[in-house]
């Protein structure tokens, strides 16, 4: 959103577009997320329609729904605290804008360019616990609590291989700039040829698998879903919750997850790119104006691809037991990645 | 103002944005819903009977260990990250350095699974 506008847009109208672009950047994943795989892929896989009359093939549904939730009642219980059962909602909707404030999405499309931005990206993700533990505390109500200390429980298992299948790709790049792991995996090539540039999937597939698993940890999604389980606690954190503050938890858990695809599409996929090799370009400063336009429709392609994952596994497989979700962590996960690194490390200086 | 602090200004921008949407859309949601409070509905869900005893009841943390160690594994994840991105300049030096880094991070996992701490206790 830089060289898009012209530098002498004042500081409060470039801020106002960029939060614009972050809402647009928010609530489009998660709008697609919901109505592509949530009501249509799991009504095919099970063999039903899903919603079919608002709109053409339903496709209305989701503006139905929010205008429903609008006119339900908020109700809160007279046990829970009052405070913090309301602000917890806003906690978990605002870790997933704090993330998606470094997502590249295009040579000069950008919110923020850290120089440690996948470092950052990694520290504000695991605010949204903070939302899910407040918000399991705060309803006074026991299979709320279970929830809540379930996903923070979940999170001491999934972060640690999340941040250690990231180190890999680090190596390889030599830089935590989300924009330079993207434009080091576009201009890069495999063995001299570089028609498809060196996308870290093909090197880093262990880190990618790493990181995809702790995503779908992350997103409380069906195999590690353990702090919703509707058939063990109602719906765990969220059972106190009804109304508009409910749909706050819905939106901010599939926001998150086409934020997280994002992030993996840039760290494994070659985020907003295509092969530099394709167009004659060598660095950041070749690339043509239009690719800030295109750019952000390859990254939500690809965004697309890995939330299909994701919501793949998530209607395919049973529900972990928590210490099955530890032990898979720390004796199989962390030993893999650590590994990962280390051969990552080697290969990197003898290359 | 420099361009690091204009950075870290966006992220702020982008935490106000968020509360304030949806503020909004509580407040829209606050004028069109009904609110009609009664004994019944505000009592705590235990699956439709009355609930017993407190909601903040105790429980047993049962992965407190496996906390201990996150703790100390993070920290320490910590220290790679600067030294992943200066690898090709370190090269050799810096591999046998970071091989028994995580050599003794290894042998730190072996030990805690040996001692059966990674259990479900």
């Amino acid at each position: 959103m830089h060289a898009l506008l012209a530098s002498d847009v004042p500081y409060w109208a470039q801020s106002l577009l960029r939060v614009l672009g972050g809402l647009v950047a928010v609530l489009l994943p998660a709008g697609t997320v919901v109505y592509l795989f949530l009501f249509k892929m799991m009504s095919f896989m099970q063999s039903r329609l899903g919603p079919m009359e608002a709109g053409p093939y339903g496709s209305l549904q989701l503006f139905a729904e929010v205008g429903k939730w609008l006119q339900k009642e908020d109700i809160h219980p007279a046990r829970a605290d009052k405070f913090l059962f309301k602000i917890a909602p806003l906690v978990v909707l605002a870790s997933t804008f704090l993330l998606v404030v470094v997502v590249p999405f295009g040579p000069d499309a950008w919110f923020t360019n850290f120089e440690a931005g996948i470092f950052y990206a990694l520290a504000v993700s695991s605010v949204s616990v903070l939302g899910i533990l407040i918000a399991g505390w705060a309803s006074a109500n026991k299979y709320s609590l279970l929830g809540g200390l379930r996903a923070a429980g979940q999170l001491v298992a999934y972060e640690l291989p999340m941040v250690l299948a990231v180190i890999g790709v680090v190596i390889q790049a030599g830089t935590m700039n989300l924009q330079e792991i993207v434009v080091a995996q576009n201009a890069g090539s495999m063995f001299g040829w570089d028609g498809l540039g060196n996308p870290y999937l093909l090197t880093q597939f262990v880190g990618f698998a790493v990181f995809m698993i702790a995503v779908q940890a992350e997103l409380t999604q069906t195999p590690f879903d353990m702090p919703i389980a509707e058939s063990e606690l109602v719906s765990g954190y969220m059972t106190e919750y009804s109304g508009f503050r409910f749909l706050i938890f819905f939106i901010a858990e599939f926001a998150t997850a086409g934020v997280f695809s994002m992030i993996a599409a840039v760290l494994f996929l070659g985020g907003w790119g295509v092969p530099f090799s394709w167009f004659g370009w060598t660095s950041l400063g070749d690339i043509d104006n239009w690719m800030n336009i295109v750019g952000p429709l390859i990254l939500f392609t690809k965004m697309i691809v890995l939330t299909f994952l994701i919501m793949w596994v998530r209607f395919s497989y049973p529900r972990f037991r928590e210490d099955q979700l530890q032990g898979f962590a720390w004796k199989v996960l962390i030993p893999v990645s650590l590994v990962n690194i280390m051969v990552t490390a080697i290969l990197k200086v003898a290359f | 103002m420099s361009q690091f602090l204009r950075s870290y200004l966006t992220v702020i921008w982008f935490g106000l944005a968020s509360i304030l949407i949806a503020g909004l859309l509580l407040g829209i949601s606050a004028v069109l819903r009904p609110n009609k409070p009664s004994e019944e509905k505000l009592l705590t869900y235990e699956s439709g009977v009355d609930p017993v005893g407190e909601g903040w009841s105790q429980s047993q943390i049962r992965y407190y260990v496996y906390a201990l160690l996150f703790v100390i594994f993070d920290v320490e994840a910590v220290f790679i990250f600067p030294w992943a991105t200066q690898l090709e300049r370190y090269a050799g030096f810096g591999l046998i350095e970071m091989g028994v880094f995580v050599a003794i991070l290894v042998l730190g996992l072996v030990y805690a699974w040996r001692k059966r701490v990674l259990r479900w206790a």
